[in-house]
């Protein structure tokens, strides 16, 4: 993906072949009884990075954090971590520390002796688990809430404690699964940002449980797109979402229109593509292994435009169709227009004006347009 | 700061591995402890009581001949097993007494049932329905009694069912009725008995079933155009069924086997199984009879016993 | 259910209510009456009390019954618990039907069956009725009742919290010692209040496994009741009444402070 390089940070060990992974799946395949949770799967992840496993429920991603803590083992394949194979360490002697969904706050603990607890594990001296707690609650700034219980903390404040007790260790790796999940809106949002400085000031590395895809982008370096127990996709959150690989992908982050069609033919990088109506597209960009053959044509909302007049002779991939729904949001208006043959195409169109002049509605006829390379071919 | 296992074990036993936490020798003691307890204070009295049954009554102490010598080996214990007799369930058949003595405790049990759930219903019922901020303290006040000795419950009530009890000159006062109500030493007194003790084993799951459901299926019902006594049977009783089977079960089996209740409340003609095995222990002193009475019981009760731990495993299993 | 409480369901209750403690009230108003004659009233008196205290085999009696209960009690908790535990945390072990109809069915087993048969068992390994016998009979079955009040609380403990525990470094014995045995404490603790009151009521079981010399309050009771109801025996079942209801209100009046409490706190927490 050549036209995207530009996005990326400039944290890319994974963009370096000689780069050491930190934590390594190899052919992972976890089994429950017949139901296969994780079938087969490989990912590589690196140090200092900030990593997302997103899926649907049941897809395999608490499965596969939950190895790596070690409350599972593996049916076959071994997972490493720095280069050590972890099969048979058990959870209390793994260098990683969790952050629970449901926080596993220990409730007859004081949030102080929440945060003590795993350094008192250590054989920690006393004076030096006083400074680490008090240093974590800083961090979290719950200073003032350190002799409470949890239960007399807001969901908020107990999200905290539990990042600062599995931080307190400085485990190599922290695993945090659904870290937001219980948090309202705004808070989410907040906090989002607060766990991302925290991860670069401690310079560890996060692998993340979720199943909001907004969160996953707004958090991580790297995004797995997992599904039934496999990684669809492994790739930047940008990358996920301008160059899914899949219609799968393509459809799990954001909306997405795919427009299916055969091949007709190949120029150079471009690709002359028939829908199933006729109707005839021309795409650029292509991948070098696609030159016939049934393919979608992903192509995002946002990046169709929409106007209530035939648009200019010679502007490319032009298409007819009719207002089926509308919807307002204040900042946006999504429209679905139904072409010829009945598909119907989302389209989104910024309200940059307070008073548009020619308002489109229900049953109106508008003609839809796209620039060649506003979207993907996809084959799988 | 935690360091990894040096990596010289490249596969440690998989022992102390995640999901097998149970490995260890002290955690298998959670389970052979109490097993054994079970089985040997639990399993293997059962098997005596059956073993005894089988055996012929002596006048000694004890008052049954042996039935198993280990000292005479294989030979002994083959002979001894034709002195295996079922003569005491023969003489349980002959005599009718134990079998009026079954019928009554199933009819005793089966009545009194069916009493403690239509007294107990609307209780229960009534319960659901109060005030939220109320419902704990009305659910304390109705296990308070059943932490409350049973006999002295039992025995409370001789005082106000006897000739010249208590109810007895409440009615004569209100003028209901002129001569003394024979209550006490009949059946009336046992199922009042068994009403009043078990009424809170009653309560409660039907109290757990009725608190679960949702009213507004009643409103559903009702809007729908089911009128109110209609909307109770078609969505209130079956929603409430698992209550009414754990109830009655819970009520149904300790009654058939009660003995405080029959002899303090009954009268000598009063039969039931419970007294009759008490009786034929502590007063005929024939131990191979009352092992075949009690046999007999537990075998009548498989069928209710089992209905109710289906019961409960299937609740158990809801709440998970 | 949040709608409004019929006529009807408030008239149920109270009647309900009357019939639970008219019989229980009534025993203790008339265990404070001058006459010998438990039925008629004559007069306030607290004479049979005086009498109770005289009374030298009632006070044995209640002193077997305290020492029995308290024994067994503490063992049935720990066997109680440590089943509950075998039966929710190993959903697979050899025997486990076995094991879980051992423990429920005690439950329900009528108490002359379950008497019988222990004494039977007595008779035949030759241990002498007694004290000793009582005590392991009441064990047997109280740690049934244990081990379902306990393992109730456990089905609804949050596992992450043993996991979070070994994933910060504690082994699985610390984990039980520092974290689950903490949190199920309250259960553990009504069981021990159950298996206490279930030996302290114990009739018929009693009577089958205990032999002289451990005659238990419940005993002579019985025998002081099928020769007639005296208001000395209402004296001793006021005593025992108050006792039980005592403990089980201060039980109730704890809990239900601490449960205010709480929900104050979660109130005052979502407020910052």
């Amino acid at each position: 993906m050549k036209s995207l390089g530009s996005i990326r940070r400039s944290f890319a060990p994974w963009t370096d072949p000689a780069a050491r992974p930190y934590i390594a799946f190899e052919n992972i395949t976890k089994r429950f009884g017949d139901f296969v949770a994780v079938d087969d799967l490989s990912l590589r992840i690196y140090e200092r990075e900030f990593f997302a496993l997103l899926g649907a429920s049941g897809c395999g991603k608490s499965t596969l954090l939950r190895m790596l803590a070690g409350f599972e083992e593996p049916t076959s394949g071994r997972i490493l971590l720095d280069g050590q194979d972890l099969r048979g360490i058990p959870p209390y002697r793994r260098p990683v520390n969790m952050m629970f969904q449901s926080y596993a706050l220990f409730p007859h603990m004081s949030v102080e002796q929440n945060i003590a607890f795993g350094l008192k594990q250590d054989g920690m001296p006393k004076a030096q688990i006083a400074e680490r707690v008090a240093e974590m609650l800083k961090l979290v700034k719950l200073e003032q809430f350190a002799r409470r219980k949890p239960h007399q903390l807001s969901g908020g404040q107990r999200q905290r404690v539990a990042l600062a007790r599995s931080v307190a260790k400085r485990p190599k790796v922290l695993l945090l699964d659904e870290p937001l999940g219980a948090l309202d809106k705004k808070l989410r949002e907040e906090t989002q940002f607060e766990l991302m400085d925290l991860q670069q000031n401690l310079g560890l590395t996060f692998v993340v449980v979720t199943h909001d895809q907004e969160e996953a982008m707004t958090m991580a370096d790297r995004i797995a797109i997992l599904d039934k127990g496999r990684v669809m996709q492994v790739a930047t959150p940008a990358e996920i979402y301008e160059a899914p690989s899949s219609r799968f992908v393509a459809g799990f982050v954001g909306t997405v229109n795919l427009l299916e069609g055969s091949v007709m033919s190949r120029d150079g990088a471009s690709l002359r593509i028939k829908g199933a109506s006729g109707a005839e597209i021309r795409v650029e960009n292509v991948p070098d292994d696609v030159s016939s053959g049934e393919v979608a044509f992903a192509i995002r909302p946002e990046k169709i435009k929409v106007s209530p007049r035939r648009p200019a002779e010679g502007t490319a991939n032009v298409m007819e169709g009719e207002i089926f729904d509308l919807a307002y949001l204040g900042d946006m208006t999504v429209y679905h227009v139904r072409l010829a043959d009945g598909q119907v195409v989302k389209a989104s169109a910024l309200n940059s004006a307070r008073v548009s002049e020619d308002q489109l509605t229900w049953s109106d006829k508008a003609w839809i347009s796209f620039a060649p390379d506003a979207g993907v071919v996809l084959t799988r | 700061m935690v360091q990894l296992a040096t990596s010289d074990h490249p596969d440690p036993a998989p022992a102390a591995a995640a999901g097998g936490f149970g490995k260890a020798i002290g955690n298998r003691l959670v389970i052979i402890v109490p097993y054994l307890w079970l089985f040997f204070f639990f399993l293997v009295p059962f098997l005596i009581v059956f073993k005894i049954s089988l055996s012929t009554t002596a006048i000694a102490m004890p008052p049954y001949v042996p039935v198993f010598r280990l000292e005479e080996g294989l030979a002994g214990f083959l002979d001894s097993l034709g002195e295996l007799t079922l003569d005491n369930y023969l003489w349980l058949t002959e005599d009718a007494l134990y079998f009026n003595a079954y019928v009554s405790s199933i009819t005793i049990a089966a009545v009194s049932t069916l009493i403690t759930l239509a007294v107990g219903f609307p209780i229960a019922y009534g319960m659901a329905r109060a005030p939220a901020a109320l419902r704990p303290t009305l659910l304390m006040l109705v296990i308070l009694p059943f932490w409350t000795s049973f006999l002295i419950r039992v025995y409370a009530w001789i005082g106000i069912l006897k000739p010249e009890g208590l109810l007895n000159q409440f009615l004569i006062w209100l003028g209901v009725i002129d001569t003394p109500l024979l209550i006490l030493n009949t059946n009336t007194a046992i199922y009042i008995g068994i009403v009043y003790s078990y009424l809170p084993f009653m309560v409660l799951p039907l109290y757990a079933a009725l608190e679960k459901m949702d009213y507004s299926l009643v409103e559903a019902a009702q809007d729908l155009g089911c009128p109110p006594i209609s909307a109770f049977w078609k969505i209130t009783f079956p929603l409430a069924l698992p209550g009414v089977v754990a109830g009655s079960m819970l009520v149904f089996i300790p009654a058939m086997g009660e003995f405080v209740i029959p002899d303090l409340l009954g009268g000598s003609q009063t039969l039931m199984i419970g007294k009759t095995l008490w009786n034929e222990f502590f007063n005929n002193r024939d131990w191979p009879v009352s092992s075949a009475v009690a046999v007999i019981l537990l075998l009548l009760l498989v069928v209710p016993i089992m209905l109710f731990q289906q019961a409960q495993a299937r609740s158990l299993e809801k709440d998970r | 259910m949040n709608t409004t409480w019929s006529r009807f369901n408030i008239v149920s209750i109270v009647l309900g209510f009357a019939f639970l403690y008219i019989p229980i009230v009534l025993l203790i108003v008339f265990s404070f009456n001058e006459s010998r004659l438990v039925t008629v009233w004559a007069g306030f008196s607290t004479k049979w009390y005086g009498e109770l205290f005289r009374n030298q085999g009632l006070i044995d009696a209640a002193w077997v019954t305290a020492r029995v209960a308290f024994i067994s009690a503490t063992v049935a908790t720990v066997l109680g618990t440590m089943a509950a535990l075998a039966l929710t945390r190993y959903t697979r072990f050899r025997g486990r039907v076995l094991f879980s109809g051992m423990v429920f069915a005690p439950l329900v087993m009528p108490e002359v069956i379950t008497g019988l048969s222990l004494l039977l068992l007595f008779v035949a390994i030759g241990l002498d009725r007694g004290f000793l016998t009582v005590t392991l009979a009441h064990i047997t079955f109280s740690m049934c009742f244990v081990a379902v009040v306990v393992q109730s609380r456990l089905i609804s403990f949050d596992r992450s919290l043993e996991e979070a525990a070994m994933d910060l470094g504690a082994t699985p014995v610390k984990t039980f010692f520092a974290i689950t045995l903490p949190v199920i404490l309250p259960a553990i603790v009504s069981g021990w209040m159950l298996a206490f009151t279930l030996s302290l009521d114990d009739l018929v079981i009693a009577s089958f496994a205990s032999g002289p010399g451990a005659t238990t309050l419940p005993m002579k009771i019985y025998s002081q009741v099928r020769l007639g109801v005296t208001p000395e025996i209402n004296a001793a079942c006021t005593i025992l009444i108050a006792i039980v209801a005592v403990g089980v209100l201060i039980a109730s009046v704890v809990n239900k402070s601490r449960e205010v409490q709480r929900q104050r706190d979660e109130q005052a927490a979502q407020r910052h």
